[in-house]
């Protein structure tokens, strides 16, 4: 793992291309009217182009600039910007949460579960107590950072004491906590009066993270606070001594250990803090932005997370760059689902092709014949038993 | 008899299992008999249709067939302790103690109510299918050294081509054909890049469920739910008695009164024991998964056979991911393999990466699964969410050492490059 994130930004730019390109074909080549042009081929083709083409202005116009919007005045031509931004904060944090563990040498495929655990924790803080404004705000953080940095730190715990693999261990925690989630929305403590869905009630507005751009955009300090935690990351990664250590574990354990390290120590608390920081993006979703504690309240941000640590080589201002990344492609595939009737789940294929094209520079290599990018940029890989 | 004082870390570990079992069983006598204010008669439902011998009913108290099941789960743990001490294998004890504990949680649960039982455990074998041929291609990829978190995707993408092929042919038997090869197209991806690219097969596997998740999804909306008629609703297998044998007591209906994928099963998890055990390619196979370097100092290629297993378990995942279509609902749905393939995975280690294993841990998740559904109908305090964690706790605990030794294959997702061991 530890020759993972190395290597030159071409590598993911081409990545990304290389996807975006298959992804346009494969928008072409499912589409009625280009395939009713199968008889005349180079009319098919330029039907396909425009088709992909006219998906992707659409995925763009949804992810920065809308120019309809714009004609409203009062910078609505911006709110998709706005909207992406709000998708990107919690996604930051949870990308860097599985960064910082691979820093460590750990997977931490946890980050949905961890999400959950903090969007509990700040939602149960947000609805229940009333408490004054910002007060209630950092309360409500807290206790979704505390509780997720618990779930995380279990993994470490349990993979320091008795070896069991974090991977093994992450997965089936998503899924405990999944259904912790569907059981708690159940109960009387999250049951939302008149209703028998599964919702919890909203948050109340002392718990509400303030806004930036007026009531119209959602966007909210959120993304302010994501930022300082991903320079805080950074800072702690390459500037102090317990960074020092995750990095020499993450990239020897033998060695680190051999040089008086606690490796047990350090995959414990590298899993908290890798739970903390899931926990308080699942904490700044529900207080800057859906205010009520749903089924679907972690989205798919626990998984994109971990692409993002992938596409942002674990490093900090990569996290930062990815999440917004794919941050737009996700408000962006909105847009071009309901203008152009392009799936969403394109957004997926397309993050899973980025990753796979990076995983495998050689294959990027031969296809662009390139010479100089560095190889060792593989994900060199690790067994079970390690 | 083994001496206690110096066992090896692995018995060590078999018996910290024994004791958790134990431990387990006394919890358990708690709720179920010693705080069980009220009881009431539980009846226990035997006949499906038209068995030779008709067992009608079992009628019983509540807490008496919860006493007589935690005993049960006593005896198998001090069972497998004797057996323990004798050096012999204990994995049998194990799970009659597991599936002890559950008809116990059962007896308790369901206190006067009505209970299909054959129609429980029917349904238990049919939810354990995908998990079975999952756990099956996970054994033959990871003894040979490759892990296979792509299980899930391996299912989604047969499930897929299974229910598209059959419904654009309106044929199972077409459906039945694909699959295999669905999942052995996304196994050559896992193999590729695995293999020859060698990259971390955690993430790869990773991606190539999101890959699987993302096409599939993409081509549902685009094309399955438009053109329904056409391309997604396909036919459905239809269930095949065995004569004879269909119409054992009990056994009978759920075991051999079911469709063409259940026998295929029966034949994956048989011959995946045969030949991993008893011929020169399960040796092999063996050999690379733990040892490369002294494997390849015998001649033989540890990449090349490899790579054939990874592409072999696809296909046995594949035919696992057929049941999802042609096999239950005729109609693909988008998701609709809804994280069976990590409960797979879960089996997989649960049952200690052998194939006997993987189906006995298969077959209690399946009846955990099967258990929440049927409580659900007749309603019992426990949420059904919790009878939904079981697999995924279990699991967790097995890995953590308390189930008897959990160890992977020594070279299980460590690629293999002449030379540099």
């Amino acid at each position: 793992m530890k020759k993972i994130f190395n290597g030159s930004a071409l590598l993911p730019l081409l990545a990304f291309a290389l996807a975006m390109l298959i992804g346009g074909l494969l928008i072409a080549f499912s589409d009625a009217k280009v395939l009713a042009l199968r008889s005349e081929p180079w009319e098919m083709v330029k039907a396909g182009a425009a088709t992909a083409w006219n998906a992707y202005v659409a995925l763009f116009e949804g992810a920065f600039y809308d120019p309809n919007l714009a004609r409203q005045g009062g910078g609505q031509g911006f709110y998709p910007i706005s909207e992406t931004l709000v998708v990107a904060a919690p996604l930051i944090l949870a990308g860097l949460s599985v960064a910082l563990a691979f820093r460590a040498g750990l997977f931490n495929i946890g980050a949905q579960g961890q999400f959950i655990f903090g969007a509990i924790g700040a939602s149960y803080i947000g609805f229940t107590f009333e408490l004054p404004p910002l007060l209630h705000i950092i309360v409500a953080m807290l206790f979704g950072v505390f509780i997720a940095g618990i779930y995380g730190g279990i993994v470490g715990l349990l993979k320091a004491k008795t070896g069991a693999h974090e991977v093994i261990v992450t997965i089936m925690l998503n899924y405990v906590a999944s259904y912790l989630l569907l059981w708690l929305l159940k109960t009387q403590a999250f049951l939302r009066e008149g209703r028998n869905d599964p919702i919890a009630p909203d948050i109340l507005e002392s718990a509400r993270l303030p806004k930036i751009l007026g009531s119209e955009f959602r966007i909210s300090v959120a993304i302010l606070i994501s930022l300082l935690v991903a320079w805080l990351i950074a800072f702690l990664l390459n500037k102090t001594t317990l960074g020092f250590r995750f990095r020499a574990v993450g990239a020897n354990a033998t060695a680190a250990r051999t040089a008086g390290m606690s490796v047990a120590f350090v995959t414990t608390s590298v899993m908290i803090v890798a739970g903390a920081l899931a926990g308080l993006g699942g904490a700044l979703n529900v207080l800057g932005g859906e205010y009520a504690l749903t089924v679907g309240i972690a989205g798919s941000f626990g998984f994109d997370a971990i692409t993002v640590a992938l596409l942002g080589r674990a490093k900090p201002l990569g996290v930062v760059l990815s999440a917004f990344l794919f941050a737009s492609l996700r408000v962006g595939g909105q847009m071009m689902q309901a203008k152009t009737d392009t799936p969403l789940d394109l957004v997926l294929v397309i993050q899973a092709l980025i990753i796979l094209f990076i995983a495998a520079p050689a294959l990027v290599k031969a296809l662009f014949r390139l010479k100089n990018i560095n190889s060792s940029t593989g994900m060199a890989a690790k067994g079970w038993n390690g | 008899m083994a001496k206690i004082s110096n066992l090896t870390p692995a018995q060590r570990r078999t018996r910290r299992g024994i004791y958790t079992l134990g431990i387990f069983t006394l919890l358990a006598s708690f709720p179920f008999i010693f705080l069980a204010k009220d009881s009431a008669d539980v009846t226990y439902g035997f006949v499906l249709r038209d068995e030779w011998v008709l067992i009608n009913e079992w009628i019983i108290n509540s807490k008496t067939a919860a006493i007589i099941f935690i005993s049960l789960a006593a005896i198998s743990t001090i069972a497998s302790y004797l057996f323990f001490l004798k050096g012999k294998k204990v994995g049998t004890f194990s799970f009659i103690g597991a599936f002890s504990l559950l008809m116990a949680f059962l007896s308790w649960a369901a206190k006067g109510s009505f209970i299909p039982l054959t129609g429980v455990f029917q349904g238990a074998l049919l939810l354990a299918v995908p998990l079975i041929f999952g756990a099956m291609a996970g054994v033959i990829c990871e003894r040979s050294g490759v892990i296979n978190i792509a299980i899930e995707g391996q299912l989604l993408a047969a499930a897929f081509a299974a229910g598209v092929v059959a419904s654009l042919t309106q044929s199972t038997t077409w459906g039945l054909i694909v699959a295999p090869f669905a999942g052995a197209l996304i196994s050559l991806i896992l193999a590729t890049f695995a293999i020859k690219y060698q990259i971390d097969q955690v993430i790869l596997g990773f991606v190539i469920n999101v890959l699987v998740i993302g096409l599939t999804g993409f081509l549902y909306k685009k094309l399955l739910i438009p053109y329904q008629d056409t391309w997604n609703s396909g036919p459905i297998l239809s269930p095949i008695e065995i004569p004879l044998l269909s119409k054992l007591p009990i056994i009978g209906p759920v075991l051999f009164k079911q469709t063409i994928i259940v026998y295929l099963m029966y034949l994956a998890v048989g011959l995946t024991h045969y030949y991993l055990f008893k011929t020169r390619w399960g040796l092999r196979t063996r050999a690379v998964g733990e040892h490369p370097t002294a494997a390849d100092s015998v001649g033989i290629k540890v990449n090349a056979l490899r790579f054939r297993n990874v592409i072999l378990a696809g296909a046995v995942a594949g035919l696992g991911g057929a049941y999802f279509t042609v096999g239950a609902v005729g109609m693909f749905g988008k998701e609709m393999t809804a994280g069976k393939g990590f409960i797979a995975l879960a089996a997989l280690i649960f049952g200690r990466w052998s194939p006997k294993g993987a189906v006995a841990a298969a077959l209690l998740f399946g009846f955990a699964d099967n258990l929440q559904v049927v409580l659900s109908i007749i309603g019992t305090a426990i949420p059904s969410e919790f009878l939904l964690m079981v697999p995924y706790i279990a699991t967790i605990i097995a890995v953590s050492g308390f189930v008897g030794k959990v160890r992977a294959p020594a070279a299980d997702g460590i690629p293999y490059t002449r030379g540099s061991h």
